[in-house]
C-alpha cells in the first residue's frame, strides 16, 4: 500500500471560484523522493497542505498510511507522521534558541524530557546544525534557518517530510544545503520526501517527478521520462535541463539521440556515441 | 537606530545569575522592586545601589548594555528630575530661582530610583532566556489555572512576541529603507508631519505581521501544537540549593530595607 494516496481529490479555497485541486490522483511509496514541480498557483502548495490535514478535501480522499485525513480524531496521528517545512524560515521558527525550537514538536507530543533532549541532539546532528544549538535563529543564514526548521520536523520522528518550496527564499548556497540535507535524509534514513519547488534543477535527483498545472497533475514519472517530453514541458511553460534541451535541438536537426541524459556526462556520452556512429557509416 | 532596541534581549552566559532558576529570579526581582520602593534615606539608596552593582558584577553584564537600555527612558528620567527640582519647597540654591536644595536631593533620589528599577529588571531579562522566563512565569502563575486564567496561552503569546521582536525590527528597517528610496522623509518637518510619515511604514508592517502570524499558526499546528494540555518540556526547571540561598538573601534584603525605612535612613 502507498504511504500517501490521493484519490480524486477536489478542493476549492473558501471564497474562491476556481478549483485549486481538480480531481488529483497520486500515489507516493515509502522511501521515495518525490519532487512536485509547477508554477505559482498551479496547486502544488494546496497539494502539500492536504498531506498533513491542514486542508481536507471537499471531495475524494487523502490517505496517509491508510488514515483518512478527514477523520478529525486522527489529525494528530497524521501530523506526527508527516512533517511539514514551509517556505519562509522566519515564520516557522517559534523559539529564540535553536535547540528550544527543535524541541517544540516533541514537547507538544508529550515526549519525556530526557528523550526530547536525545531527539533534539540527534535531529540537529542530522542536519549539521549541532554546533549552532544555542544560537539565536534570527542570526543564522537562510539555509541554516531552513535546516533548523527541518530538524524541528525530524525531532517529531515522522515517516514523511513534506517541504513546501523550502528553497524559494534562499540564495544558491542555501538551496544546495537544503537539497542535500533532505536527499541524505531520504537516501540514508529511508524517509519519504515530498519536495515542492519551481526550480527544475532541484528535481533532477528525484525518484518521481510530478508536474502540476492549474490544479491538475499533468504528468508523473521519473525525471528522465518527464524531461524527455520537451513539448509538454514547453506547453506548461516549464524549463527542462540544458542537456535535454541541447539533445532535443540536435534531434530536431536529424541526429538520433536519446533525451534522457540529465547531466553533462551522460549528455556528452550520448553525443559522442552518435558522433561515432556517424563517422562509421 | 532600531538596532539599539534592547527590549527582551538576552545575553547568554554561564554565571551564577544565569544559572539561577527563572522562577527564583522572577521572585527576586519582585523582592528587589519592593525593597527599592522602601528606600527613603541616602544610606538605603546606597545599599540598593551596592546590591545592584554586586548583581551586575556577578552576572558579567557590562554597564554599557544597561546604559543602552536606559537611553529610551532618558526623557522620562530628565523630566521627573526637573519637576522634582523645581516643585519641591525649601531653601533656594540661587535666590529668586525656584530650584531648591531639597528638590535637588529629591531629584537625585528619583533618578536613582528609576535607574535602579530599570537596571534590576534588565538584569532579569539579560540573564534569562525568554523561553526560560516564560516557562518560569507559567509555572509561577500555574495555580491561577484553577480559576480559569489562561496562563499557558498568555505565556506562549509572550514568548512568541519576544521571538518576533528581532524579525519585526529587521522588517521595519527594510520597509523604512524602501520608503526612503522612494523619497520618504522621516527626519525633518514638524512633529505631526513626521508622525504622518510613519504611516507608510506602519501599514505594510501590520499587513506583514498578520501574514506572518497566519503562517506561524499553520506551522505550529503542523508541529502538533494543541495548547498547553499534555505538553512536556525539554528543560525541566529544578530548584537548586543556590536558588534557596538567593531567595533567602532576597528576603533578607527586603527586610533590611523595611528596617531602614523605619529608622528613616
Amino acid at each position: 500500500m502507498s504511504i500517501i494516496s490521493f484519490r480524486q481529490v477536489h478542493y476549492t479555497y473558501p471564497g474562491d471560484e476556481l478549483e485549486s485541486l481538480c480531481g488529483v490522483d497520486l500515489e507516493i511509496e515509502e522511501g521515495e523522493f518525490v519532487a512536485v514541480l509547477g508554477h505559482n498557483g498551479s496547486g502544488k502548495s494546496t497539494l502539500a497542505k492536504h498531506m498533513n490535514a491542514i486542508l481536507v478535501p471537499d471531495s475524494g480522499t487523502v490517505l496517509i498510511e491508510g488514515i483518512d485525513s478527514r477523520d478529525e480524531d486522527k489529525t494528530f496521528e497524521i501530523r506526527r507522521r508527516v512533517g511539514m517545512v514551509f517556505q519562509n524560515p522566519d515564520n516557522q521558527i517559534v523559539a529564540n534558541v535553536v535547540e528550544d525550537d527543535v524541541a517544540f514538536a516533541p514537547e507538544n507530543l508529550g515526549v519525556p524530557s530526557e528523550e526530547i533532549r536525545a531527539r533534539v541532539d540527534a535531529a540537529l546532528k542530522q542536519v549539521g546544525m549541532y554546533e549552532y544549538r544555542t544560537h539565536a535563529p534570527h542570526l543564522l543564514s537562510g539555509g541554516q534557518k531552513q535546516r533548523v526548521a527541518i530538524a524541528g520536523v525530524i525531532a517529531m520522528q515522522p515517516k514523511i517530510i513534506v517541504l513546501d518550496e523550502p528553497t524559494a527564499m534562499l540564495d544558491p548556497q542555501g538551496r544546495e544545503e537544503v537539497l542535500s540535507t533532505v536527499t541524505r535524509l531520504c537516501r540514508e534514513k529511508g524517509m519519504t520526501v515530498v519536495f515542492i519547488t519551481h526550480h527544475m534543477d532541484e528535481c533532477v535527483g528525484a525518484d518521481k517527478l510530478v508536474i502540476m498545472s492549474n490544479g491538475y497533475i499533468k504528468a508523473v514519472g521519473t525525471p528522465a521520462e518527464i524531461f524527455a517530453d520537451v513539448e509538454m514541458m514547453a506547453r506548461e511553460g516549464l524549463s527542462v535541463p540544458e542537456t535535454t534541451k541541447l539533445l532535443y535541438e540536435l534531434r530536431n536537426l536529424g541526429y538520433e539521440l536519446p533525451l534522457d541524459a540529465l547531466d553533462e556526462q551522460s549528455c556528452a556520452a550520448a553525443i559522442a556515441n552518435a558522433m561515432k556512429k556517424q563517422t562509421r557509416s | 537606530m532600531l538596532k539599539d532596541v534592547t527590549l527582551g534581549q538576552y545575553f547568554p552566559g554561564n554565571t551564577i545569575v544565569h544559572r539561577l532558576d527563572p522562577r527564583s529570579k522572577l521572585i527576586l526581582v519582585v523582592l528587589y522592586i519592593a525593597g527599592l520602593f522602601q528606600a527613603s534615606g541616602w544610606i538605603s539608596y546606597a545599599a540598593v545601589t551596592a546590591v545592584t552593582a554586586l548583581c551586575m558584577i556577578l552576572s558579567h553584564i557590562k554597564p554599557k548594555n544597561i546604559f543602552k537600555g536606559l537611553k529610551p527612558m532618558l526623557f522620562i528620567i530628565v523630566l521627573t528630575a526637573l519637576l522634582n527640582m523645581f516643585y519641591t519647597s525649601g531653601r533656594e540654591i540661587i535666590p529668586g530661582w525656584h530650584m531648591t536644595w531639597e528638590g535637588l536631593a529629591r531629584s537625585v533620589q528619583m533618578i536613582l530610583r528609576i535607574v535602579l528599577l530599570i537596571t534590576g529588571t534588565f538584569l532579569l531579562t539579560y540573564t534569562t532566556s525568554p523561553i526560560a522566563l516564560t516557562d518560569g512565569l507559567e509555572m509561577l502563575l500555574g495555580p491561577l489555572k484553577k480559576i480559569k486564567v489562561p496562563v499557558h496561552e498568555m505565556t506562549i503569546m509572550m514568548s512568541m512576541a519576544l521571538r518576533f521582536i528581532p524579525t519585526l525590527i529587521e522588517e521595519t528597517d527594510k520597509i523604512m529603507s524602501a520608503q526612503k528610496a522612494r523619497g520618504a522623509d522621516f527626519e525633518t518637518g514638524r512633529l505631526t508631519e513626521r508622525a504622518r510619515a510613519l504611516l507608510p511604514i506602519l501599514v505594510p508592517l501590520f499587513v506583514s505581521a498578520f501574514r506572518r502570524a497566519d503562517e506561524l499558526a499553520v506551522a505550529m499546528e503542523s508541529r502538533c501544537y494543541h495548547g498547553g494540555e499534555g505538553r512536556t518540556r525539554m528543560k525541566v526547571l529544578r530548584f537548586a540549593a543556590r536558588d534557596w540561598i538567593a531567595l533567602a538573601l532576597g528576603a533578607l534584603f527586603l527586610a533590611g530595607m523595611i528596617v531602614m525605612k523605619r529608622y528613616g535612613i
